[in-house]
């Protein structure tokens, strides 16, 4: 139980603050929140809590340099799975804050519902996020995401080609 | 123009012309013949043996609309039963995979043993002496399983042609994929996903080369942008994909290409940095002294895209996938896919695998999702068939195989194929479907 200078309010903020970049695409102030040794990660549903990036597959594995790409990706008018834009919003609740090994590290849980629409299709992504969040010049920013969905495929979703 | 798949395919091969129409994709009379003249006489993908890796070991799957369980019962026989308990139908298995000595119906108690065996039955004295002396309330087995190479199929059709004729020169791409892993590890989970298009539209884009470099220039982008990256600088990659696409017997397709990225099996890429020399070339020599020089380099340095008549895509390209295509209405297909590796990866080398097939494949990837977008589109624009009514197929000569991976003479023999299963007319699983009904 280290680091608790910071409270969950202000957690609650950050995340809302994450998920308000995202539901308007600003999507580089949202890279930015990332540290450089980060990991967003989406493991494919149904996979246990053993899973890891090697062992098993994932949706979504990756690291500051993937990450970077699929930004800058969404960005381009040939992206074609997201042009024109999904239309998002990110709700997030059930907001924990959990012991941390590491000194540096904040780890929080919270639950999210993500509402896409787009070319009149309506679909929802559920499940839990744990992240890891580390605090620079009193800044927070995101070592690692992880959202873990409830659902046993995507057979209704089709795609995760927003960020969740 | 002469026409065939019942008025579905219109060929001109003096003009140079071949057309399917859009029906072919939205009509529920093609969906309905296709089940039967397609989905019920041809072989299907059922699994891979290595994810059935002991004694009790079972999988459940949909295949062509049915409930199958794929499993290694006590004796290691691997068998696939349809889920329905004989007594009133329930499914007796509720999990998509684990270990079980028995299957149990949870209506009335009745037990199966791993190979099928009713074992148990409530209250059995309320039946005669002879019941089921003749095995037929047992779990009911698929009338045909077979195996090629560890790949597992099944037909509904008890007279279907044996799978090895059914494969006939598509084996030779079927071995490439193989052999190029020692130890076959299928990874745990799959990515299953809906797409709002027809069927066959995901077969043909999974051989298509002439989309690539159109549809996936902001793939390409990223892997220009990540050679870069090194310390030493390497050139960026080329662009694009080159080869050649084959069509097979029965209807199999094929796309033999180079593409800008790097493959375990033993070709080595700029992003990997000077340190991943030696474990590539190690199994690149161990590539070789297992299948000869002259294989190794073909199956190192080239990726094939391997579509089976009717659904099943091998995919060894970004990443090593199997990927099934069920269609589950005339506009809505869904998707399974495996990941494929070799167990004797090291974590380096299973980092880039995975990273090979994430960057590219899947809901997740930077590639699949405007496939996903592209058939999507093309299922909507049908909504205009009955004026503009077809698609148009026609790239590359009429006569030859063998042509530039983006011409379409391979998608055109997937075509006739698929054309010459619904004019059968021999109907017998039709006739039994119409009895059954």
């Amino acid at each position: 139980m280290k680091n608790m200078t910071i409270d969950r309010q202000e957690v609650e903020d950050f995340l809302y603050a994450e998920a308000d970049l995202l539901d308007s695409w600003q999507l580089k102030e949202w890279f930015a929140l990332f540290t450089d040794d980060c990991r967003y990660l989406v493991p494919a549903a149904g996979l246990t809590a053993e899973a890891t990036p090697q062992n098993s597959l994932y949706y979504i594995a990756d690291d500051h340099v993937l990450l970077d790409e699929r930004v800058k990706r969404l960005y381009k008018r040939n992206a074609h799975a997201e042009q024109p834009h999904s239309k998002t919003r990110h709700f997030i609740t059930n907001v924990r804050l959990h012991p941390v090994e590491l000194a540096d590290e904040i780890a929080v849980s919270c639950a999210f519902l993500v509402h896409r629409n787009r070319s009149g299709q309506t679909s929802t992504f559920v499940g839990r996020s744990t992240y890891r969040l580390v605090l620079r010049d009193g800044a927070m920013l995101i070592r690692e995401k992880l959202c873990r969905l409830d659902c046993d495929d995507l057979f209704k979703q089709g795609r995760i080609s927003i960020l969740l | 123009m002469r026409t065939i798949g019942q008025a579905n395919v219109a060929i001109d091969e003096a003009a140079g012309i071949f057309r399917v129409s859009r029906n072919a994709f939205v009509s529920d009379q093609v969906f309905e013949q296709e089940q039967s003249r397609i989905f019920a006489r041809c072989w299907l993908y059922l699994g891979h043996e290595a994810e059935l890796p002991e004694a009790g070991s079972f999988r459940t799957r949909r295949v062509a609309g049915r409930e199958i369980i794929f499993n290694r019962d006590m004796s290691g026989k691997v068998n696939a039963f349809f889920d329905s308990c004989p007594h009133r139908g329930a499914k007796v298995c509720m999990e998509k995979s684990g270990t079980a000595r028995q299957f149990h119906c949870i209506y009335h108690g009745w037990n199966f043993e791993a190979d099928g065996t009713l074992k148990r039955q409530p209250h059995h004295s309320g039946y005669s002496e002879t019941f089921n002396a003749d095995g037929a309330l047992n779990l009911m087995r698929l009338p045909r399983l077979e195996s090629y190479r560890g790949l597992w199929f099944v037909n509904f059709d008890k007279n279907a042609i044996s799978l090895e004729d059914y494969l006939g020169n598509a084996r030779e791409y079927i071995d490439c994929f193989v052999d190029q892993n020692e130890q076959v590890e299928i990874i745990a989970g799959a990515q299953e996903y809906g797409i709002a298009a027809n069927w066959k539209l995901l077969c043909e884009n999974s051989v298509d080369g002439y989309h690539a470099n159109n549809l996936h220039a902001t793939y390409f982008d990223y892997a220009r942008n990540i050679a870069p990256k090194l310390p030493d600088g390497p050139a960026p990659a080329r662009g694009g994909l080159y080869g050649v696409a084959r069509a097979l017997d029965n209807g199999h397709m094929v796309g033999e290409f180079s593409g800008p990225w790097g493959r375990p099996a033993g070709k080595w890429f700029p992003s990997w940095g000077e340190a991943a020399k030696p474990e590539i070339a190690a199994r690149r020599a161990d590539l070789v002294a297992r299948v000869g020089e002259e294989k190794a380099d073909r199956i190192a340095n080239l990726n094939r895209n391997l579509v089976i008549f009717p659904n099943l895509v091998l995919i060894d390209g970004t990443g090593m996938v199997i990927r099934v295509v069920q269609p589950s209405a005339p506009g809505f297909m869904e998707v399974c896919t495996w990941a494929v590796a070799d167990a004797r990866d090291s974590d380096w080398l299973r980092d880039i695998r995975m990273q090979n097939f994430l960057s590219f494949l899947g809901p997740g990837g930077l590639a699949t999702p405007d496939d996903v977008e592209a058939l999507e589109r093309c299922q909507q624009g049908y909504s205009n068939r009955r004026e503009a009514g077809w698609n148009d197929i026609s790239r590359g000569n009429m006569e030859d195989n063998d042509q530039p991976l983006d011409h379409e003479f391979h998608i055109r023999a997937y075509w006739k194929h698929w054309a010459e299963c619904l004019d059968r007319t021999d109907m017998v699983a039709e006739a039994a479907d119409k009895a059954a009904a």
